[in-house]
């Protein structure tokens, strides 16, 4: 994976197929202390603590299709070779809750990448689900929460509507380019 | 800069064609791949450019939505359109470039791209 965005939107596949009605991805940036995390936390149906201990080897795979599943693997490999630490947290029937450290002054550290696009997608394409997004950087933050969005919208109004999936975008990218000093990501 | 009063502008506008868009018998699904395989090979950028594009055509009788691994890793990425009575079409190999094409020949004409369908690849 070229960017960590395109992680978080693979490990964000998981809670969708676990059925979550509520997805948390939370981005934690300390610039001060080149750390930054990431959390993606879902009340999905959760893990076991078999599948728990399983589910960071790549040749476990809840899929029929074949016979490795790598999403979780190659995050864990993306924090953990810039010297970082991965942690996870699962129970059946709650939910499942992951989080990424990573020390962004290593060589090995995977850019940010397009966070705008992938909470926007995740958003967009999953109308049924509610999506929290915050992204703290130093003093600075962001949150999106689309029970708030659904609560000026009505229940008539869905969040896939073509006019509203832009809105979210365009928010998303002034939100974030603020974070950043007014540069763009 | 994008505020919540404009979103309530938004919201207002929406209820005016929501009842065509609900009602529709013939609404088409567009189902991308977004599983490590799918991600990995570029599909995010293809579900975003459907659902801009589906967007800015006002296709109000078009849903794109993303799934998980459809089975097919090597032909990543892999699109899917259902079609009104069940019949579905499979894209493969999609780049953002190739979405226009599907778009106006497909989606809005009704005659699906047969050169980027998996049967056209995999005679190759």
């Amino acid at each position: 994976m070229r960017e960590l965005s395109l992680n978080v939107m693979d490990i964000a596949q998981n809670s969708i197929v676990a059925g979550a009605s509520l997805l948390e991805i939370g981005l934690c940036e300390n610039t001060a202390e080149h750390i930054l995390s990431i959390t993606i936390k879902d009340n999905g149906s959760g893990m076991d603590e078999d599948a728990l201990k399983s589910v960071t080897n790549p040749f476990y795979t809840k899929r029929t299709t074949r016979k490795v599943g790598l999403g979780v693997p190659l995050f864990k490999m993306a924090c953990e070779q810039t010297g970082g630490s991965f942690f996870i947290d699962s129970q059946l029937g709650k939910g499942t809750s992951i989080t990424a450290v990573f020390k962004t002054d290593s060589v090995d550290f995977t850019p940010i990448g397009d966070m705008v696009e992938t909470v926007g997608l995740l958003i967009s394409c999953n109308p049924n689900m509610d999506v929290v997004y915050t992204h703290r950087r130093d003093e600075g933050e962001l949150t999106l929460d689309t029970r708030e969005l659904r609560e000026i919208l009505g229940g008539d109004v869905a969040l896939d509507t073509p006019d509203v999936s832009l809105w979210i975008k365009d928010y998303l990218k002034e939100q974030t380019a603020l974070l950043y000093g007014g540069e763009t990501n | 800069m994008k505020s919540l009063e404009e979103l309530k502008a938004i919201r207002d506008k929406a209820r005016k064609d929501i009842n065509m868009r609900n009602e529709n018998p013939d609404q088409i699904r567009v189902v991308v791949g977004m599983a490590t395989c799918g991600i990995a090979a570029g599909a995010r950028p293809v579900l975003s450019q459907f659902v801009e594009d589906v967007a800015k055509a006002d296709l109000s009788n078009v849903t794109v939505t993303q799934t998980g691994c459809i089975g097919i890793c090597e032909y990543e990425p892999v699109v899917e359109v259902f079609q009104p009575g069940g019949d579905k079409i499979t894209y493969v190999k999609m780049s953002p470039d190739k979405v226009g094409r599907i778009i106006r020949e497909h989606l809005q004409q009704g005659r699906p791209v047969v050169e980027y369908t998996i049967g056209a690849h995999k005679k190759d």
